[in-house]
């Protein structure tokens, strides 16, 4: 703070510490506060609100432990974006690894030039694009009919086989970028005088390579999961009968129920779902904060 | 030998199909647009037809949904880049241990759910009888957006050097003089980046504008309402155009990157022939 005053006096300073003040307190800290102060809270008429009834309780957690239904939709929404988050891992790891050491710098700026393209399109048409690929008369079915792999039509939206097309292509660049950014600070010297030194290509990759991309990895698994288990669109885009997701539950207290308090207490439940995800990677890969968001 | 050049096609390969996939379904999506079939598809193809950009330029409800895109993306522009701008310089000039406690609570926006971001701030001006509007949806958005431009404008810092500053300060310099003249010239390239990254983030943003917006449109909730009511082709008119400006502004900024590093590589190596 001293150097800042020295560098740009008290004027300038005041008014970046107001901005980032402002930020801080106004749009992070005390709106989170807040929902979690407002799933405490009961829902009542308006004429009650501040009255004897309007209490504290756990009634709006318990909503949630006592669902058998909602329990079941929050697990499956942790597993299937964890297996999103797999997928995704395994896709594209070889992809930065090729990326970064084998092709050209060029062509892979060519080829992430490319790449913008369906990044910057927003998610909502990238889940679009499958719903029209994945119908029963869609291109899909027809290229493989025409092929002969199969005879007949497939339904491909059943269950959560829909939303885990739509989600894997909708994050799978948010594990891309950061892996290919640690693979490419690694030397390749290292790779070489690995090989030199006798390891074969799998022990190269698990001895060097992968150990060295650890922080691409980690952001890369806390970005899909996140964005996958916070999905709005893409499971409502690509949904089958029997596949919900815990945001169109949230969605339902808020906009069907208009009950925010139960609401808050649902996305309260899922905000500490994704700092549990980015704790246990940060153990387990050991990480630090700074490594993840860069 | 023969192995090696098997792996390298191979790669190759892996590489060419990964690229196919992720750019034929936005083929796909596109083409549907031009396609005369009433139900969004490629196949089969029933001819060509302009019709579903006719009825898109008649759409009224389109046109507000645009508009109120535009001004909310300008909007987290123009608070989210000088927040995230001045929120690196104070994090680049505090010790270590103050740093990553701000830098943790800088960062945490990123990492939260969407929806979770757009319901806290909706209960936040609630508190103070602010209603649902776009007004919260641009407050949700400036949330996490300034994270983005502080974390481009922090990476920006580390190749600045101090030591100007110190010298324009000894020279008589004022501290606005130092900001206006020294710091922000060096921080340009990363505020540019940073507010083109703001703007497409806003453009595309649905889960923190779903929970905030009130009754307004913007684009994204307008295609999301369209995909649930009644598909027509008219989206995918819609998602052809959004690619086509997608498409026009990625080699905009790659001529820009190409002209930019041609002339740090011509200051590195001038001709001495």
């Amino acid at each position: 703070m001293q150097e800042m005053l020295r560098r740009y006096g008290y004027g300038l300073t005041f008014i970046m510490s107001l901005l980032v003040a402002f930020w801080l307190l106004a749009m992070v800290v005390v709106p989170n506060i807040i929902l979690l102060e407002f799933s405490f809270r009961p829902y009542l008429p308006m004429v009650d609100v501040g009255g004897p009834k309007d209490v504290y309780s756990f009634n709006n957690y318990l909503t949630f432990f006592t669902s058998p239904i909602h329990i079941e939709v929050f697990f499956k929404t942790v597993i299937y974006s964890s297996l999103v988050t797999g997928i995704c891992l395994i896709i594209t790891y070889p992809l930065a690894y090729i990326l970064s050491k084998v092709v050209k710098p060029t062509d892979a700026a060519t080829i992430f030039l490319m790449l913008l393209v369906p990044l910057w399109v927003s998610e909502i048409l990238r889940s679009f694009a499958w719903f029209i690929i994945l119908g029963n008369t869609g291109p899909l079915n027809a290229l493989l009919l025409y092929v002969g792999l199969i005879e007949k039509p497939v339904r491909w939206i059943v269950n959560y086989q829909g939303v885990i097309f739509g989600l894997v292509y909708a994050y799978i660049l948010f594990m891309l970028f950061p892996i290919y950014n640690a693979i490419s600070a690694l030397d390749t010297n290292q790779i070489e005088a690995s090989k030199d030194l006798g390891a074969g290509t799998i022990r190269t990759h698990w001895r060097v390579v992968i150990p060295h991309s650890k922080p691409g990895i980690a952001s890369g698994c806390v970005m899909v999961f996140m964005l996958s288990a916070g999905s709005v669109i893409v499971p409502s885009t690509l949904a089958s009968t029997n596949s919900r997701w815990f945001t169109e539950v949230i969605q339902q207290w808020m906009f069907e129920g208009l009950d925010w308090q139960v609401g808050s207490a649902y996305a309260f439940l899922l905000l500490v779902l994704c700092i549990m995800f980015v704790s246990i990677v940060m153990r387990v890969l050991n990480v630090r904060l700074v490594d993840i968001a860069k | 030998m023969t192995a090696e050049k098997f792996g390298r096609w191979a790669m190759r390969a892996y590489l060419a199909i990964f690229l196919i996939y992720m750019l034929l379904p936005l083929a796909v999506m596109g083409g549907a647009g031009l396609n005369d079939s009433r139900f969004p598809s490629v196949y089969p193809w029933k001819g060509f037809t302009d019709r579903w950009f006719v009825d898109l330029w008649a759409d009224e409800r389109m046109w507000g949904a645009m508009l109120n895109t535009g001004w909310v993306a300008l909007a987290v522009v123009a608070i989210s880049v000088p927040i995230g701008t001045a929120a690196a310089i104070m994090l680049n000039s505090l010790q270590s241990k103050s740093r990553s406690f701000l830098y943790g609570f800088m960062v945490a926006p990123i990492l939260t759910p969407g929806a979770v971001i757009g319901i806290s701030t909706l209960l936040f001006w609630n508190n103070f009888g602010v209603s649902a509007g776009l007004h919260l949806s641009i407050m949700g958005q400036v949330s996490f957006i300034a994270a983005y431009v502080m974390l481009l404008v922090l990476a920006r810092l580390q190749s600045f050097d101090p030591g100007l500053e110190e010298a324009a300060l000894d020279l008589g310099a004022s501290h606005g003089q130092v900001m206006r003249r020294i710091l922000v010239p060096h921080l340009y390239p990363a505020i540019a980046a940073g507010a083109l990254i703001a703007f497409f983030q806003s453009v595309e943003n649905f889960n923190v504008t779903l929970f905030t917006r009130g009754n307004s449109d913007t684009l994204t909730v307008y295609v999301g309402s369209k995909i649930r009511s009644g598909i027509t082709p008219t989206i995918n008119a819609l998602a052809l155009l959004l690619i086509a400006v997608t498409i026009i502004l990625a080699a905009v900024y790659e001529v820009l990157r190409r002209r930019d590093a041609a002339r740090k590589a011509a200051l590195i190596a001038p001709e001495d022939a």
